[in-house]
């Protein structure tokens, strides 16, 4: 025995081997042909917990996680309540699997009809389903799902959507027969005059992001109208902490709503894992991806919870699934619904009043250093663009060696825009903090 | 009218130019309890072996190939609401939709009651 | 139970906030602003723990469970590899990306860069992306890589082969990424029928999907004859990693033909299924597949000796997910492999196998089991003997449970009717598999003696035999209120 994880025991292993009826292990193995065994197979040894755990601490003091956080781009620093850890690291919900047998899984499937429940009312669509990966592949599987709703093969996309989330948009559909029209921002907007020109019969959808890629919020409701005069459908991409305050995807007249959860009880960890959602209208339900969790009643009448419409996915549908997607990020979901519920309806307002806050404030203090001048073509949430009066990865390089994240520098996603930065400010970032990164600042513009 | 089985487990009932399309009790039993069945839009043109709609249970998803071909006429809009009928009227309620023929002799490919039956025997 | 929105009292609140040190902001304007707030469910914090609590006491798991779950692998999760990923968790991902940010999070990226190297070494692959976020990520990460091969060598190519025992994730990752599916059916001895792949086989096959040992839990030993057909039509060969427990140091897909390999590192290396996920399916590839792999990577540079993070080249195939992956999870994988080490690992495989073996001698007098040679680290039954009697393998899940055993798979592979696919894993008992294999007898047994006993089964539940037919036409999915 070299390790404590394999409990048998010298004289357990003979026992077993009788019992089989075979001299030793190697035997079992004989259906291998000898020729294909492995050669080479150079891990190190092994170690105890403990040494592994020492280790482990040697690799994380080898990050500087004391950083002051002023960039998001998709990935924020919020607080989670201690609740949060402590319920999902029960290890009835972090060791059990995906609920094939409903009658043993109660715990998992209640809590995931309760998440769904959650993204519904945050999105004000009908149906959500399971969870997905994350929010980039979310918005691939939303514009999958209405090329399927429409039959259609063309897709508008906002240029103002996180580019990263545009690349993985991109990847998924490279080498399906789809036509990506990209609308090049305009003032950090969505550029309407293009999307008119490009809007047809053909569009399956238009996807837009709120708040944007500069942090600029806009309201989506006439293109909605003009996404549905065409017949296509209106896909958002939101930021679900800014939901406490924005106008959700279903007031605007969205066909499918689309999101990271992150930021919703699931720490940075160098970002991953969180979670996707994906919510619709009812009609859209059996174009949804993944897994989802319907109400039902048992023999006796009483209401139990099971996964349902399972004939969409690939253990069933095979080649002809909606989606190839097997494990969700469940547990991440979980964490989201328990975030959610100890927040609660004036809670997540009440926090995304603070992230608006601490940003307007920030705002207001960062226009005031001379050469910066913050983007002014929309109201903004918890993240704001700036122009700089030199280039922005070189003022962001420097205050990093301060230990102050700035912001994040647009240079590499967007042609021209190298002395621009995106600043996001959340409810973790005091007064002082904010104050420090406009003081460092300006000593690094004057140098 | 004559009525015509696939091996796919379709049946079609043909009378003049039309014919009535559906499931066979058999293919209804073996999928358990339907839940769904997706229709085609009336006015679709279809060949004999195509797949023309798609039906799912709870466990099962499986598609439907047009027994003849032709052009989709009417759909029993009434299996939206009532999916369950596939189950309990399979060959009669639960018609599927109906198909204005292209060429009436492709029923010659087809088999009759008879032939079916001994078909599911050897399955 | 309640659901917790049943619970919500108005006004209530589970946590406070801090107060705000900063003015009050300005409004925003009244199209932006939404017209009510979102109906979350309002409760204290007691309230809220003793939901939840409550709401897992109602799951079986592994820690609660013997959990033998076919084509899973619900090992034993380390409790040290739950502390280990909380030591990373205030890691921004975009810092490793800003000038001068990856001296920052040399650790983090170290981590990643040595985790692609063992993982290569296991599965004898060149290079490793961390990126796919799961199994079935992972098969279409390795899908595009294989399109973006062929497209750049400019071979016209339309098929994916896979053969019926395959896991569903492989034919939908093919047709996600636009292939049409080529199926070959088993043969009688178990494995792909080589006769009728041979005759598939044509010069438009892009790849050739394989788990092995497949989801009969059998080593194909035909595996190399088959790679080199397919590669005499210049198909690349990818890896299903999710039976990759039955083989570590015994056999490495790379050395036997795989081109492209994904690993379940859910499934293999130790870390927990969290009720459905996260996962994490990092991708392997051989040399000729390096240059598409998905941006960003990790290099090492070797002029400062220091980790850099590449975010472009020319040939890559884009991104499958937003950076380096589900790092916490990978963080857990990686405590697992150098804890276990090379000797831990073999052990593993050595003892997942020898588990499967005692399980299959010990019950092949009780259920059919149509597959009869020495398995790997799983084991499939049919219960076509208990069918007679009219018992079918779902109703002998249901008596495991009252027994308090999770249920093995059921009805999967899909090729064996009535299956009943077992994996007990490497961490059980000999107690734990002799308790569990005495149940599954009494089943056989009461299968005889008192078929319609299990009609009432579960009745140790919160709930009886659910409705799934109902829950399917009526489609409440959603709490209204």
């Amino acid at each position: 025995m070299t390790s404590h994880y394999c409990p048998h025991t010298p004289q357990e292993i003979r026992e077993m081997l009788d019992a089989i009826g075979v001299a030793s292990i190697e035997e079992l193995f004989v259906p291998i042909p000898p020729e294909l065994l492995a050669k080479t197979f150079n891990l190190p040894p092994g170690r105890s917990e403990f040494e592994t755990y020492a280790r482990m601490q040697e690799l994380a003091a080898d990050n500087c996680s004391q950083l002051s956080l002023f960039i998001g781009g998709g990935f924020y620093d919020h607080l989670i309540p201690a609740a949060v850890d402590h319920l999902a690291g029960r290890a009835e919900f972090y060791t059990a699997y995906t609920p094939y047998q409903p009658e043993c899984s109660q715990g998992t499937l209640q809590a995931l009809f309760e998440y769904q429940t959650a993204i519904c009312r945050l999105t004000g669509l009908e149906v959500s389903n399971a969870s997905l990966y994350d929010g980039a592949t979310a918005l691939a599987e939303g514009a999958l799902m209405a090329l399927r709703a429409t039959n259609r093969s063309k897709l508008l996309v906002d240029g103002c959507i996180s580019p990263i989330a545009r690349q993985v948009l991109a990847t998924y559909l490279s080498n399906l027969e789809v036509e990506i029209v990209a609308l090049p921002p305009l003032d950090g907007l969505l550029n309407r005059q293009e999307l008119a020109a490009q809007l047809d019969g053909d569009t399956a959808a238009l996807l837009v992001q709120y708040p944007n890629v500069f942090g600029c919020v806009e309201d989506f409701s006439p293109v909605a109208e003009q996404v549905h005069a065409a017949g296509g459908l209106l896909v958002t991409a939101v930021y679900p902490v800014a939901l406490g305050m924005l106008t959700s995807p279903a007031e605007i007249g969205a066909d499918i709503a689309v999101g990271d959860g992150q930021s919703l009880g699931n720490p940075l960890s160098f970002g991953g894992p969180s979670f996707g959602f994906i919510a619709a209208k009812k009609a859209c339900i059996r174009n949804m991806p993944g897994r989802i969790v319907g109400e039902t009643v048992d023999k006796n009448g009483q209401r139990g919870f099971v996964l349902t419409l399972q004939a969409r996915e690939q253990h069933i549908k095979r080649h002809k699934a909606t989606s190839n997607i097997c494990s969700n990020q469940s547990l991440c979901a979980l964490r989201g619904l328990i975030f959610l519920s100890a927040l609660g309806k004036g809670g997540l307002a009440e926090l995304a009043q603070l992230n608006r806050d601490k940003a307007e404030y920030a705002k207001s203090c960062l226009a005031r250093i001379p050469g910066v001048t913050v983007l002014q073509s929309a109201p903004t949430f918890n993240e704001f663009t700036v122009s700089l009066p030199k280039a922005a990865d070189q003022v962001v390089g420097a205050l990093l060696a301060k230990g102050i994240v700035a912001g994040l520098p647009l240079g590499q996603y967007f042609e021209g825009s190298q002395n621009l930065m995106v600043v996001t400010v959340t409810e973790k970032r005091s007064r002082k903090e904010i104050d420090l990164l406009v003081k460092e600042l300006e000593v690094a513009l004057c140098n | 009218m004559s009525i015509y089985f696939t091996k796919e487990h379709e049946w079609a009932k043909v009378s003049g130019n039309l014919a009535l399309v559906g499931i066979s009790e058999h293919a209804a039993h073996e999928l358990g309890d339907v839940t769904f069945v997706e229709l085609p839009p009336v006015g679709k043109q279809v060949k004999q072996g195509e797949v023309v709609a798609a039906i799912e249970s709870v466990k099962a998803a499986s598609d439907i190939y047009a027994p003849l071909s032709g052009k989709v006429v009417r759909v029993n809009s009434v299996l939206d609401e009532a999916p369950e009928q596939v189950n309990e009227s399979p060959e009669q309620a639960a018609w599927m939709l109906e198909i204005e023929l292209g060429d009436p002799a492709e029923t010659g490919s087809l088999m009759s009651k008879e032939q079916y039956d001994a078909y599911l025997k050897t399955l | 139970m309640q659901l917790i929105f049943e619970q919500s009292v108005p006004g209530r609140k589970g946590v406070m906030l801090p107060a705000s040190d900063v003015p009050r902001a300005a409004a925003l304007p009244e199209g932006l602003r939404r017209a009510e707030p979102a109906a979350l469910p309002e409760l204290s914090e007691l309230d809220l723990v003793r939901h939840f609590t409550n709401l897992s006491r109602r799951n079986f798991s592994v820690d609660t469970h013997f959990y033998p779950l076919g084509s899973c692998t619900m090992k034993y999760n380390a409790k040290v590899l739950e502390n280990a990923a909380g030591l990373f968790s205030p890691l921004h991902p975009l810092t490793a990306l800003l000038p001068g940010g990856s001296d920052l999070c040399q650790g983090a990226l170290g981590m990643l860069y040595d985790l692609g190297q063992m993982l290569a070494d296991v599965t004898g692959m060149d290079e490793v992306t961390t990126q796919p976020l799961a199994g079935a990520h992972g098969e279409m990460t390795g899908m595009l890589l294989i399109a973006a091969y062929h497209k750049a060598k400019g071979n016209k190519k339309k098929y994916v082969v896979v053969p019926d025992s395959s896991h569903g994730t492989n034919p939908a990752s093919a047709a996600m990424v636009g292939y049409e599916i080529i199926t070959i059916p088993t043969a009688l001895y178990g494995d792909m029928d080589l006769e009728l792949f041979r005759q598939a086989m044509n010069n438009e096959v892009a790849a050739v999907m394989m788990t092995c040992p497949n989801t009969l839990g059998l080593f194909n030993p035909h595996i190399k004859e088959i790679a080199d057909i397919a590669h005499s039509h210049d198909a690349l060969m990818y890896y299903d990693g999710a039976n990759l427990n039955a083989i570590m140091g015994k056999v490495r897909p790379g050395d036997v033909g795989f081109d492209v390999i994904h690993v379940n590192l859910h499934k293999t290396f130790g870390t927990p299924h969290g009720g459905g996920g996260p996962g994490s399916g990092p991708v392997g590839v051989k040399k000729a597949l390096v240059p598409f792999l998905p941006m960003p990577r990790i290099v090492h540079d070797d002029d400062s000796g220091q980790l850099r993070v590449q975010t472009d080249s020319p040939q890559t195939i884009g991104r499958t997910a937003n950076f380096f992956g589900n790092f916490g999870v990978m963080v857990k994988a990686y405590a697992y492999m150098i804890m276990l080490g090379r000797e831990g690992l073999i052990e593993v495989s050595e003892q997942a196998v020898l588990n499967a073996n005692y399980i299959k001698e010990r019950l092949k007098d009780y259920f059919e089991l149509p597959y009869q040679q020495t398995c790997m680290h799983e084991v499939v039954f049919s219960a076509s003997r208990q069918l007679e009697h009219g018992v079918h393998a779902i109703d002998i899940a249901k008596f495991l449970i009252d027994k308090g055993y999770h249920p093995p798979t059921v009805y999967f592979p899909l090729i064996v009717k009535e299956a009943i696919m077992i994996e007990p894993t490497e961490t059980e008992s000999k107690q734990t598999l002799d308790a569990f294999i005495e149940v599954m007898i009494e089943a056989a047994k009461l299968a005889e003696s008192d078929p319609t006993a299990f009609a009432a089964m579960p009745v140790s539940m919160p709930v009886t035999r659910l409705d799934e037919t109902k829950a399917a036409r009526e489609q409440n999915v959603c709490c209204v209120g």
